[in-house]
């Protein structure tokens, strides 16, 4: 009885196993799908190698779809599949033979899970499979990719496929990789060789290998050859290293003027101290936001619809704050500055009770993602270039708008003398909101910008608030250049003393030098000139 | 109106008071209230909002179950606004004037030592949902988030197995990063990683310019050693840090980073497919695969009314220590603080991943720990589980000073912080 017990019991068992054989006509790839489809993680980079082993001309599609976690598996019958969109439903296509399983569902299939070790197995393993790509393109970054893990067996195999290979790229590339495997040669002529032959190269593995050579190398030429191309290589990787912090520096200066800018106009030329600036700032997140949730499909079209769009909910939350509270309180900084902040609240809490406490999503767009690889040591990333460069737009556009229009004029002639532009013909009031509305509205296009750089919550005005009005302080009230010289310097400043000070002392340092400055110069870098001023 | 009109008009009111007051009491003496101090306003309202609502809906699944011990549960939701000075003011006004019989509450670790005086003086009972820094035991404080012991050093032990030989311990600045980067460097170090091998950084809270602490990283990965960032950023600085590492080319097959305090919750507020890879180590993952988790996350998008919200670690943590403590009622048959605090010790309560948690006498709990890597879709994907449930260590074994220090608050030692080598309770509760 117990025997029969133990049977079926041991059958129920088998069972399972023998329905999730796979089947695909080739011994070798059945064994690396079974192996594949482990729960185990070492079982699993097993099958991984065993499906590059196999030589099947679809491995390198199946290995990259593995690695994009775009594979999945038929719990059932453990068959790799993809799913496709097919007439508006998702259904799965069998990955070797292309056979439709029909409609999708989450219960029947499973992802195909990889972890990070195996990540760094698939791509060393594309890599060796590409090079014999007909692309160069692809062949290029494969050798790039080798080249980035430093694998000294590699040399061989490079060696031997120049004598084919005939686009210079790649070639250039292959000795590179070729060269850096021979810092290892066991000839010391040859090793001196390779070291003349990478003394130009910026890439890491070459001056690890510099590195272990100028330090322990049994021959003496070869320990001071390295350590001169080693110290060559140095002062460049210095160089460019100052290179990237200055760049860091005006990348983090271009965001404090672009968070700063619209106050130097609410604050600098009409003297309101509004705290509900950073809120301003945060507004114009949201409406990005909210746009890329009305159209999730073009993110980049809904960044650049979002600035008009940004600019003109901010503006008219601008005038309506304007024209609701500040307009009662001119003359009056310390109840303006109490009820700005009492808005900046009621903002935040309006932002957590309709749309969510919780910080939202705001996805950046392919033309934003990313980095430009000048050398090897420097890379500058996509989008705090173009931030910078949108800095300095806003900059150009809205000084354009102070100097050449009738708008401008009519501002800068509200500021300087209220009364006298009044007896000419100037409506100070309608200037008033019209020019806080700006002030607000350039506040919502920096909330856009910063929407791609960090978290869009209720907090984020909070953050900016306090470094917008340093920089507008530091630069000189009324003065537009002063803020983005202001800005521009303190963002260098700050990340010229980071890498020695750490960030929590430099921005420490940075608002002490700001306090000692203004006790100096108490109207900041370009104080502002005229009657106007003094009064 | 003339002077009678408005004295009876007082007096109406005054009896209607009266009458208000009367019928509070008849219901006080019927329910069994429970406090609930989260941050709904403030910087902290981002974590803390969730775990109001998971109480609420703990605590309405419990009264229709039928309550405890006869009575009705009844939450008192009260608001510190990310304000710690203000904790210890509304916890007085929990436990003084609400009366309330337990609390769930904090998250941070300054507004629980904010509170904490407070709880010990009026003898509260706090039940704190979150992984925390270790080197405390109150009586009446209940650990049901993650000592380091639960999360730091299986997540560096993972890391290790995976052939990690270099390490940035990278933290916002403030007491609960510094204390566990304290306890991993030492442990590293125990465990022969040199000191030119472990980098250290702390940035202050909300830091959103990360280019050259990422530029450094970089440059410290690139030394030929394989790499790892042991991340303890809290909150908000977390999305402009992956946004920066995406954005320099670091993937989690370079350099990966595993992260104390990143969660479902904070990836819902991410576009994670530059993160896909990066880990996190936790007691609970949504994606855990059991029935129990599942009817959790249906009961929880059910009762918030949305499916798209996740779970997290610190809600799971609640979901124990409720549990916990309604089990430890219905043991000791009274809520009274003293008698629940004594019931409760060795009280076992399944948790979310297909275990049973139980209480220790150091009042932490035990815990699976599970390190997941984050997915497209910003869940987690577990790539390790501790095989067992791992203990809660109130004082660290790899600190000098706290390694001879235990905690029992069993009778007859009782104490938070007994040292073994001088046989001393040190007297201070915690």
């Amino acid at each position: 009885m117990l025997r029969i017990l133990v049977t079926t019991l041991l059958l129920c068992l088998v069972a399972p196993l023998m329905a999730a054989a796979i089947e695909t006509g080739d011994p070798a790839l059945d064994a690396a799908f079974v192996k594949i489809t482990d729960r185990n993680f070492a079982t699993k980079a097993e099958g991984v190698t065993a499906l590059a082993a196999s030589g099947n001309p679809k491995a390198i599609e199946l290995l990259r779809g593995l690695l994009e976690g775009k594979l999945r598996y038929l719990k059932k019958n453990k068959r790799l599949v993809w799913m496709q969109r097919q007439d508006g439903r998702t259904v799965a296509i069998d990955a070797l033979n292309a056979e439709d399983y029909g409609k999708f569902s989450k219960r029947k299939f499973k992802k195909l899970a990889i972890n990070n070790k195996m990540r760094g197995q698939i791509g060393s393993l594309l890599a060796q499979m590409e090079l014999a790509d007909p692309d160069p393109a692809v062949r290029l970054a494969s050798v790039t990719a080798m080249l980035e893990r430093s694998d000294p067996a590699q040399a061989e195999l490079f060696t031997r496929m120049l004598s084919t290979e005939q686009d210079p790229a790649v070639r250039e590339a292959m000795q590179a990789a070729v060269a850096l495997a021979q810092l290892s040669d066991a000839d010391p002529a040859k090793r001196r060789q390779a070291i003349a032959a990478v003394s130009d190269s910026l890439q890491p593995g070459v001056r690890n290998g510099l590195t272990r050579l100028a330090e322990s190398d049994p021959d003496e030429a070869v320990r001071a050859e390295a350590a001169k191309a080693l110290e060559k290589i140095e002062a460049r990787v210095e160089f460019f290293g100052h290179v990237e912090t200055f760049f860091f520096g005006l990348s983090l200066g271009s965001v404090l003027v672009l968070a700063a800018i619209g106050l130097a106009i609410t604050f600098g030329v009409m003297g309101v101290i509004n705290m509900a600036h950073g809120e301003l700032i945060m507004l114009g997140a949201y409406t990005t936001y909210l746009i890329q949730q009305l159209m999730p499909d073009m993110i980049g079209l809904s960044i650049l619809l979002s600035l008009p769009a940004a600019f003109l909910v901010s503006g008219a939350a601008g005038v309506a704050i304007e024209r609701g509270v500040i307009r009662f309180l001119y003359g009056r900084p310390l109840e303006t500055l109490l009820a700005t902040f009492g808005i900046s609240l009621m903002l935040q809490q309006l932002v957590r009770t309709v749309i969510s406490p919780q910080n939202v999503p705001v996805s950046n767009p392919d033309f934003l993602s990313g980095f430009w690889q000048i050398n090897g040591v420097l890379s500058l990333t996509y989008n705090r270039l173009y931030i910078f460069v949108f800095c300095l737009l806003v900059f150009a556009g809205l000084f354009f708008v102070l100097k050449r229009t009738r708008l401008g004029l009519q501002v800068r002639a509200v500021s300087q003398n209220r009364a006298m532009a009044r007896a000419m013909g100037v409506r100070s009031s309608r200037v008033d909101a019209l020019t806080f509305g700006l002030g607000s509205g350039i506040a919502g296009i920096a909330g856009v910008a910063l929407s791609q750089l960090t978290n869009v919550g209720p907090n984020l005005g909070q953050a900016y608030i306090v470094d917008s009005f340093m920089v507008v302080v530091f630069g000189g009230v009324g003065n537009l250049w002063g803020t983005l010289i202001g800005g521009l310097s303190l963002g260098i400043a700050n990340k010229v003393m980071e890498p020695w000070a750490g960030a929590v002392l430099a921005k420490i340092l940075v608002l002490v030098f700001i306090i000692l400055f203004i006790q100096k110069r108490p109207r900041g870098l370009f104080p502002q000139k005229g009657r106007a001023a003094e009064g | 109106m003339s002077f009678a009109t408005q004295i009876r008009r007082l007096s109406l009111a005054v009896s209607a008071v009266t009458a208000m007051s009367v019928v509070g009491a008849v219901q006080a003496a019927d329910t069994i209230k429970v406090g609930v101090l989260h941050s709904l306003s403030g910087t902290m309202a981002i974590s803390e909002t969730t775990l109001k609502d998971t109480m609420l809906m703990l605590i309405e699944e419990q009264n229709k179950k039928g309550g405890l011990l006869g009575k009705k549960l009844e939450a008192v939701v009260v608001d510190p606004a990310s304000n710690w000075p203000l904790f210890a003011e509304k916890a007085r006004e929990l436990i003084e004037k609400e009366k309330v019989d337990a609390t769930f509450g904090c998250w941070t670790s300054v507004s629980r030592k904010s509170v904490l005086p407070v709880f010990e003086e009026l003898n509260g009972l706090l039940f704190y949902p979150v992984q925390y820094e270790g080197e405390e035991s109150s009586k009446n404080v209940f650990y049901t988030g993650a000592a380091p012991n639960q999360q730091a050093i299986p997540a560096v032990d993972y890391l290790m197995e995976q052939g990690v030989k270099r390490w940035v311990l990278a933290g916002t600045d403030y007491v609960y990063p510094r204390t566990t980067n304290k306890i991993l460097e030492a442990y590293l170090k125990a465990k022969g990683v040199v000191a030119g091998d472990i980098m250290i950084n702390y940035t202050p809270f909300g830091h959103s310019d990360w280019q050259s602490i990422v530029a450094d990283i970089k440059k410290f990965g690139s030394a030929g050693k394989k790499t790892a960032v042991v991340s303890t950023i809290n909150g908000d600085a977390n999305v402009p840090f992956y946004k920066e590492l995406g954005n320099q080319g670091i993937s989690a097959a370079d350099i990966p980073v595993i992260a104390f305090s990143v969660g479902e919750e904070e990836l819902s507020g991410i576009d994670t497919k530059p993160l896909v890879g990066h880990l996190a180590a936790w007691n609970y993952f949504m994606s855990v695969e059991d029935e129990t988790n599942d009817a959790f996350i249906e009961a929880w998008q059910k009762f918030v009314k949305n499916e798209d919200r996740v779970t997290n670690d610190p809600m799971e943590a609640h979901y124990i220590g409720f549990n916990m403590w309604v089990e430890a009622v219905k043991k000791a048959g009274t809520t009274d603080p003293s008698a629940v605090a004594d019931a409760i010790i060795g009280v076992a309560v399944p948790n979310l991943s297909g275990g049973l948690s139980a209480m220790m006498p150091n009042h932490h709990i035990t815990k699976p720990v599970l390190i997941g890597e984050i997915q497209d879709d910003g869940q987690f994907q577990i790539v390790s589980q501790t095989p067992g449930l791992v203990v809660g260590d109130a004082w660290s074994d790899y600190l000098e000073d706290s390694k001879p220090l235990i905690a029992d608050w069993r009778t007859p030692l009782s104490c938070g912080n007994y040292n073994v080598k001088t046989s001393k309770c040190s007297g201070q509760n915690y």
